[in-house]
């Protein structure tokens, strides 16, 4: 029997955003809003997600397709919990590394140290850091950069540093949000081979991607959501993509036979 | 947890590959956009379950069968011990962190490393120049210099802490958001980076005051333990800060205020143990319920225990030091009535506040420093932890 490693049951997620439109935001207009003690006026509820469902397993890597704004990146951040449920609940077995495309982890310290302290800040001990350190800096293929702080790096260089990083330890769940759309075509490769073995040693991947290519070589199951519920979701994966081509107003994808 | 209002529906199957047709994009009618999360749209129908096998269970039991297969709420906090069980295992994330930061903290100066001296040697020249040459508050403090430096180095370390600690969690949004470990390590990293420059503060502080004639005594040793009860002090300073901070800007904001009220009111400047307190004159004299509440205020007690170690002149007159004696005592409050030469005063009458009464004495000072960095370490680790899934958000 499968074991599962992400529950997600009808979950529901609610962002209140502050400092949107009618807010003149001047200092005369907050004080006038406190002494009559109203609430700001520019919060404003979106309904991220609306009621989503799935199971995914030891050895999955689920791609999670959708139009920009549909929920992908919530719902990843909801799994790694760093998002409230407003109803419903993320079940998870440990806990989730979230890669997004934000450019560095400790961007005043070098390459060398950001991997040393995120090696460490995951519980590694400082012995299996030393023995590690130099495939993760190979992996990466940052070469002389390493020592150079981390604010430097092109968002290439740094994406593929912080995949090194976050995939260094065997990661339970590992979610990969657009983390990997700045790498070059040998690392892509390279994340793939990385991807199976976390997946061969029971680890779940998350991955989101807007190219659909890289989902099909990725993962073996998918889902598509739109508005914040899933449209459709399944192991048969290049039907649920070419479906999403045609309903984006796209072609399906012309694919070698294998 | 529960789910709370659930509607509980019959439990649907859908296995993989069985799906809703093709194509089909969900309604888009009431409950989606912005501003539309309502009550009664949260209390849907429970939504369809996804990619799961034949064992699972649909509708209501989906919870139950997660927690059959030991799966925790993913925003779930440890266990307090627990928690405190992986800080101890990261020390040296948090160790190595620190040094790391403070070394790259001036990498952009041209002096470099030089300025964690001259910041605190700055510091000390800017506040010597304003109430040490210009405004001759020194009146009633033997070896004013010596004192003020002291103080202010002292403080600094608190100081330093909260200001930076109340933007510890959004400066490392991007390391929180990346990648899961005990979110306390990063105001205790803070907490480490200005213990060193503690460290090298009080290198300079050391200079200065042999270079002033202070004797090396065995004394000097008593500031080992009082620098361990104040960092300890700091480290539960750190963790409120910290989550105050996570939520709003408004806080890192404000400090800056709230903080320099504090170091005038801790007797960084003036003496609050003897001449403030002491002298008819002066604005504590008459109100000796002020003066006991500022003189145990943390921040005064670890700065009078760290200069009664260090400096002669501060020990030898401490109110206490000496037996009572009534008339020495009422000398040093009000020499002109007894026709004491300035120069006299200066030399000599000025150590007789040792002969006053204390308001807090040097023993409850000790009970004190130990007292405050208990309870500040354990009110916040707890007011931490408490919040520990929620940083990170945003």
């Amino acid at each position: 029997m499968a074991e599962p490693m992400v529950v997600v049951d009808d979950l529901h997620v609610v962002y209140r955003v502050y400092g949107s439109g009618a807010d003149k935001g001047t200092a005369a207009t907050a004080l006038l809003r406190m002494v009559k003690r109203q609430r700001r006026p520019s919060i404003r509820e979106v309904h991220a997600i609306q009621g989503m469902s799935f199971v995914a397993y030891k050895g999955d890597a689920v791609g999670v397709i959708g139009r920009n704004g549909s929920g992908k990146s919530t719902l990843l951040r909801a799994i790694a919990g760093l998002l409230p449920p407003e109803q419903g609940m993320v079940y998870t077995q440990g806990h989730a590394a979230l890669l997004g495309v934000n450019a560095a982890l400790l961007e005043n310290l070098t390459g060398e140290k950001n991997v040393i302290l995120g090696c460490l800040a995951m519980g590694m001990s400082p012995q299996t850091v030393k023995e590690r350190y130099q495939s993760i800096v190979d992996f990466s293929g940052v070469g002389d950069f390493i020592n150079l702080a981390m604010k430097t790096y092109s968002s290439g260089m740094g994406s593929r540093l912080r995949f090194a990083i976050a995939s260094a330890k065997n990661q339970d769940i590992l979610l990969v949000d657009e983390a990997l759309a700045t790498g070059d075509a040998e690392f892509r490769i390279k994340s793939h081979q990385r991807i199976d073995e976390l997946r061969a040693h029971a680890g779940t991947v998350f991955l989101v991607a807007h190219n659909l290519g890289e989902i099909e070589e990725t993962c073996n199951k998918v889902i598509w959501i739109e508005k914040g519920r899933i449209v459709q979701a399944g192991e048969n994966v290049l039907e649920i993509i070419d479906a999403y081509l045609t309903a984006t107003g796209g072609e399906p994808r012309v694919r070698e036979p294998k | 947890m529960t789910n709370r209002g659930r509607l509980s529906g019959p439990g649907r199957l859908t296995k993989p590959g069985s799906l809703s047709g093709p194509g089909g994009l969900p309604d888009n009618g009431s409950p989606a956009g912005p501003g539309s999360a309502s009550a009664t749209a949260l209390a849907a129908e429970p939504a369809e379950v996804y990619l799961a096998g034949d064992e699972v269970p649909g509708g209501e039991r989906l919870s139950e069968y997660a927690k059959q297969h030991q799966l925790a709420p993913a925003s779930a906090r440890p266990p307090a011990l627990k928690y405190l069980r992986m800080l101890w295992q990261r020390r040296q994330f948090i160790t190595g962190f620190a040094t790391a930061s403070n070394v790259a903290m001036y990498s952009e100066a041209r002096l470099g490393q030089l300025w964690q001296v001259l910041t605190p040697l700055l510091n000390a020249a800017v506040y010597f120049l304003i109430f040490g040459v210009l405004l001759h508050v020194s009146r009633g403090v033997p070896d004013y210099i010596t004192f003020l430096v002291t103080g202010i180095f002292v403080f600094n370390f608190t100081q330093r802490v909260c200001i930076t600690s109340s933007v510890v969690m959004r400066d490392n949004l991007p390391l929180i958001r990346a990648l899961p470990f005990p979110r306390g390590c990063l105001p205790l990293g803070y907490v480490i980076i200005e213990f060193q420059q503690l460290l090298l503060s009080f290198g300079v502080l050391f200079v200065i005051i042999l270079a002033y004639g202070e004797p090396f005594t065995w004394y000097w040793f008593l500031i080992l333990p009082i620098l361990a009860m104040q960092t300890l002090f700091n480290v539960g300073c750190a963790f409120i800060l910290a989550r105050w901070g996570s939520g709003f800007d408004d806080v890192s904001q404000l400090l800056p205020f709230v903080i320099r009220t504090w170091m005038y009111a801790s007797g960084v400047i003036f003496s609050i143990t003897t001449s403030l307190a002491l002298v008819p004159t002066q604005s504590l004299y008459n109100h000796k319920h002020l003066a006991y509440l500022l003189q145990i205020n943390p921040a005064a007690v670890y700065i009078t225990l760290i200069r009664n170690a260090l400096l002669t002149s501060q020990r030898i007159s401490m109110p206490g030091y000496h037996a009572f004696n009534a008339l020495k005592c009422s000398m040093y409050g009000n020499p002109a009535k007894y026709h004491i030469p300035p120069d006299v005063f200066a030399n000599k009458v000025i150590y007789y506040s040792s002969y006053c009464k204390p308001i807090v004495t040097q023993q409850a000072l000790w009970g004190y420093a130990a007292g405050w960095a208990v309870v500040a370490a354990v009110i916040g680790f707890f007011f931490f932890w408490w919040a520990e899934t929620r940083y990170g958000r945003g």
